[in-house]
């Protein structure tokens, strides 16, 4: 039986659609009050069910965002308690640097002023001693006889020209002592320049601790700001979270283009090693091989950061005591050194088979000279290919900072994007709810607006029973019925 | 103690699994190419040569190749002039091919052209010799005019299991007979053609050699 068949009441189409319209409007007025029922109860049901769902999301956000918020906080807390402690590390190193050496210092200070001082009182002038026979000659000069006494006048002249000797000499002698002077305080700059050049140092390193001390002061503003947990802490460590991320990741794709250049250094001449043709996991063997050894160097660059106590990305490594954390350290060089070795080994080997595949194929060419041809500039791309193997390895291990911040911040991130889409599904949810809500009324509207035809006659009669006096329904009713 | 036990065990099936899927072979590839060496064919032979040449340049470590003679009966292996499966490290590789072009350029100078041409005992030789390489692209290269002429009593009415085979009939020159009646050289390839199409494999025609790197892929 087909739909037409069920359709076609009569052999007339429209006297069919217009004998199932009335049908269907009959049907759905007669079952109207239970519909609307339905209907809206559908319509509380989802929208309660959303609504449930929107406050459990929204809770969820709320608690991710707590959490975010408390490893954010940790997180800074720790990050400032590591830069106060490296600060403190730093003004240790300066204390014990500088104010070791203090007292060789001041010892050194009090000698050269012991010096300037020795050097200052032997430069001190003393007055030359008056003769002592002035007073002998002052005393002949009061004989009473004396004027016009040829004798007096004599020993005068004597006294005279004695006196003039001894005056030349005592000139003489005076210069020569106030050379001697000159000689000694000439001979005292320099311990005035050791001694500025000292006082000179000392500041320095008096500046360099109160900078260390300014540096301590604003990192504790950060970690009070930090343990107090206030909203503008928050605030910067997202902040500075993000833009660590970026950077990182940025830094991070500079490695991976590093690490590239490695892999095809040392891909091809690994097929001299493990061969070319066997496959692992569809990918060829050498490739692996050279893929393991790259990450096999981040790996060892990693750990070595690690017991350098750059990075913290394995606590264990760090908690290790001293001794065994050197060793460790020292271990991971070597076997870096090791690999960076043999990847210098490999690139100068990709550059012997490329030199010889280029050999063959001009071979097979036909170009029977191109084999001893040899550019004069080769060994300049060979030592480069060497120089990358050797360094790249190295360069490779300092991806671990970048790596650790990058491990940190993306927690952040991804608690960020989290928060972000569980606010946007509590959206969803609350507009579908609210969406199914009033969907529920607009399907019952709709209903009614399908069998617009018996409610319309309904509304009538009740119009006409409330304008009938009371007692007289019967009479409507009859009417109605007729 | 647990944990670590679990750990210890994925390592250990990550390992499995890695050995499990080694495979040998992948992508290797395996060319037979047959050189007609029947009446006035061995002048061309130089081109063969050419072809051969721009063939040893482009393999890889893990391929094969085979040289082999059409001559009066070229179902064996005694017509296989030089083959080879180059090792899996370059530098042998690169030693493999030299010397095998050292053989074929000693073939082509001490040739002597045969009686018969044979290119259906070539092609079973060469099927024979490509399923044994195990490559996973097998290639039959016919270097001739494709003018089968068979000594008496030789039966070569055989159909060719060429499945996942490409045969590339190579410089395909026109004998005197062909430019008195040009449809006599169009029978001989639509004849190959079918011939082949019907074992299963892909045929192509290049002529002109000049074009042969942009054309050939192995």
């Amino acid at each position: 039986m087909s739909v037409s068949s069920i359709y076609m009441i009569t052999p007339s189409p429209l006297l069919s659609g217009l004998i199932w319209f009335i049908g269907i409007t009959v049907v759905l007025y007669l079952a109207r009050s239970h519909a609307h029922r339905t209907i809206s109860a559908l319509a509380r049901v989802v929208h309660n069910a959303m609504r449930l769902s929107a406050r459990a999301v929204t809770g969820a956000e709320q608690r991710l965002q707590q959490r975010n918020r408390e490893v954010l906080l940790e997180q800074g807390r720790e990050a400032t308690e590591r830069q106060i402690e490296r600060e403190f590390e730093r003004i240790d190193a300066t204390v014990r640097r500088d104010l070791a050496e203090y007292p060789a210092l001041h010892r050194h200070l009090s000698e050269e002023i012991l010096k300037i001082d020795e050097d200052y009182n032997a430069s001190i002038e003393v007055p030359p001693a008056p003769p002592g026979w002035v007073k002998a000659v002052e005393a002949v000069a009061k004989i009473p006889a004396s004027k016009g006494d040829p004798m007096v006048g004599r020993v005068l002249e004597d006294i005279h020209q004695s006196l003039n000797k001894a005056s030349i000499k005592a000139i003489e002698e005076y210069r020569k002592e106030s050379h001697e002077r000159h000689r000694i305080l000439n001979r005292m700059m320099p311990h005035w320049r050791k001694l500025k050049q000292l006082l000179g140092q000392v500041d320095k390193n008096v500046t360099s601790l109160l900078q260390r001390s300014a540096a301590i002061d604003r990192h504790m503003e950060n970690y009070e700001a930090i343990i107090q947990q206030s909203d503008s802490a928050v605030r910067m460590l997202s902040s500075s979270s993000l833009t660590r991320f970026f950077i990182s990741a940025f830094v991070l794709a500079i490695a991976v283009g590093g690490a590239l250049i490695n892999f095809h250094l040392i891909a091809r001449p690994l097929s001299e090693m493990v061969g070319g043709t066997s496959m692992i996991m569809g990918f060829p063997l050498n490739n692996v091989a050279a893929l393991v050894i790259i990450l096999v160097e981040l790996t060892m660059g990693l750990f070595l950061m690690e017991a350098l106590r750059i990075t913290r990305l394995f606590p264990v490594i760090g908690a290790l005591n001293d001794k065994t954390r050197v060793r460790m350290a020292w271990t991971f060089f070597f076997i870096l050194l090791f690999l960076a070795t043999v990847e210098a080994g490999l690139a100068f080997m990709r550059e012997l088979l490329m030199e010889e595949d280029a050999a063959t194929r001009a071979l097979l060419r036909g170009d029977e000279t191109a084999q001893f041809t040899q550019s004069s500039y080769l060994w300049i791309t060979t030592a480069a290919q060497m120089g990358m193997g050797f360094v790249l390895p190295f360069a490779l291990m300092f991806v671990a900072i970048p790596l650790e911040t990058f491990v940190h911040s993306l927690r952040t991130v991804i608690g960020l994007i989290g928060v972000g889409l569980l606010r946007s599904l509590a959206w969803l949810l609350r507009v579908l709810g609210n969406g199914a809500r009033y969907a529920g009324v607009a399907f019952n509207n709709f209903y009614d607006l399908v069998i617009f035809a018996p409610l319309w006659i309904e509304r009538l009669i009740q119009q006409k029973r409330a304008a009938a006096p009371p007692g007289d329904k019967s009479q409507d009713f009859q009417e109605v019925a007729s | 103690m647990i944990r670590r036990l679990c750990n210890l065990l994925g390592l250990l099936l990550i390992v499995t699994l890695l050995s499990a899927c080694g495979d040998d072979t992948p992508r290797t590839r395996g060319v037979y190419m047959l050189m007609d060496t029947s009446g006035t064919y061995t002048k061309e032979l130089k081109q063969a040569q050419r072809v051969i040449n721009y063939i040893l340049a482009n393999l890889q470590p893990g391929d094969s190749f085979a040289v082999a003679r059409v001559d009066t009966g070229s179902f064996s292996e005694k017509d296989i002039i030089a083959k080879v499966t180059f090792d899996d490290r370059p530098s042998r590789a690169n030693q493999q091919k030299r010397e095998f072009r050292d053989r074929i350029d000693h073939f082509v100078k001490t040739v002597k052209g045969s009686a018969y041409t044979d290119i259906t005992g070539g092609m079973l030789q060469a099927i024979e010799w490509l399923n044994e390489s195990r490559a996973g692209h097998k290639t039959i290269l016919i270097f001739s005019d494709l003018k089968e002429d068979l000594k008496e009593g030789y039966v070569r009415d055989i159909p060719l299991q060429l499945g996942g085979f490409k045969v590339v009939a190579l410089n395909v020159t026109k004998l005197r007979s062909d430019n008195v009646d040009p449809r006599e050289y169009l029978n001989r390839l639509a004849a190959w053609q079918e011939r082949v199409e019907s074992g299963g494999g892909s045929w192509q025609v290049v002529n002109d050699l000049e074009r042969l790197e942009s054309v050939l892929v192995l």
